[in-house]
């Protein structure tokens, strides 16, 4: 999604965020990412300043203290950054892609079915539904590569086996990762 | 507050932002390699050193010629990219910083600069510098080709020559001309 980004050209609007509002947020990802409970103290702490990004194309960045932490596009879930996925590993189920997937997901490339059920990947046990956010690691790499979105649920991954599995959101080295706000 | 340092602390590459397990991909490899040989030895022999490479040989899934030919591509990126480098820099060298007198009124004229981000340097964080330096108005504004150039009100060519050279080494003193433009600067309606 952050294929082209620009802060400097396609910010629009910051303005800090209203306690009351932060509330729900902080409702809206323990919801969404019930592995985020015992961490949600740490990245958003009651007394946040949180501030909202408005950015072209209906994209809003949140960030704390000048680090984006979290964005949304449109409507959809609120997704964390690569950056704080890194920070904390076990927010989001992973799925691990095949060494050979590592550098088409390095430039932005969505990850098709056969990278993810081929030798050197990964899919977890339990099935992860589609529309999911999930963290993509790679094959041999401690680190997340990116986080994505299953358009597919992992069973019908593994079965089908063809096609888009994963919407690429932000991969490492996107112009969202360079951005720095300052 | 949430301070980079909760959670687990990731060290990234300074030469291309990412973990440094991912520096192969990066078409910088080489730099990145050395920088970690530099700064952290113990990740550097962890990732590149012998032990590191036979584990990967055996670990690989990919087959011995694809592993090559991705070897080989990885290569002629990095080369690229060193050679994008290399005409970059030269780019740089020869540009020039151009300071301009420009006359405003019959006794006031403004000062511009035209050519600093070449350079990598930050032009609103300057222009605000030199005005609070001169007591006077600074600001960025857009000359009649269309690019970003410092405006500062008064006439300042020398001062400001002097200035650049001492707070930005990375400009270097040839590369900075005067010009006079008697021309009227026409104000945006």
């Amino acid at each position: 999604m952050f294929k082209k980004f620009n802060l400097q050209e396609s910010i629009s609007g910051q303005n800090p965020v209203k306690a009351s509002v932060v509330r729900g947020i902080r409702s809206k990802l323990l919801e969404q990412f019930p592995a985020l409970e015992p961490h949600i103290d740490d990245i958003l702490p009651k007394k946040a300043n949180l501030v909202q990004i408005k950015c072209k194309d209906r994209i809003v960045l949140f960030a704390i203290n000048n680090e984006i932490l979290f964005f949304q596009h449109f409507d959809d879930p609120i997704t964390p950054t690569l950056c704080l996925l890194h920070r904390y590993p076990d927010i989001l189920p992973a799925v691990q892609v095949d060494r050979g997937a590592i550098k088409f997901v390095l430039s932005g490339a969505n990850i098709m079915c056969p990278g993810l059920t081929s030798p050197g990947a990964k899919l977890p046990e339990q099935s992860i539904p589609q529309e999911t956010i999930v963290a993509v690691m790679a094959e041999g790499k401690e680190n997340a590569l990116a986080i994505g979105i299953t358009k597919l649920s992992t069973d019908e991954i593994k079965s089908v086996n063809k096609g888009i599995g994963v919407d690429l959101l932000q991969y490492l080295g996107d112009p969202l990762w360079k951005t720095n706000l300052d | 507050m949430a301070q980079p340092a909760s959670g687990k602390t990731v060290l990234y590459c300074d030469v291309c932002s990412l973990p440094p397990e991912y520096c192969e991909f990066s078409a910088l490899r080489k730099k990145c390699e050395q920088w970690l040989m530099e700064t952290h030895p113990r990740e550097h022999e962890r990732l590149y050193g012998d032990q590191a490479i036979a584990q990967k040989m055996a670990m690989t899934t990919l087959s011995e010629d694809k592993e090559a030919k991705e070897a080989a591509k990885m290569e002629k990126a990095e080369q690229k990219n060193e050679a994008r480098i290399a005409r970059n820099q030269e780019k740089k060298m020869s540009s020039k910083v151009l300071i301009k007198r420009i006359e405003r009124n019959k006794r006031k004229s403004v000062t511009s600069v035209y050519g600093l981000q070449v350079f990598g340097i930050d032009l609103k964080s300057t222009a605000k510098m030199l005005a609070n330096h001169f007591a006077c108005g600074g600001s960025v504004a857009k000359n009649p080709q269309g690019q970003d150039e410092i405006v500062v009100q008064g006439d300042f060519s020398h001062e400001i020559l002097e200035l650049l050279v001492a707070k930005f080494p990375a400009v270097p003193r040839e590369n900075i001309e005067f010009a006079a433009d008697e021309k009227k600067k026409k104000k945006e309606q």
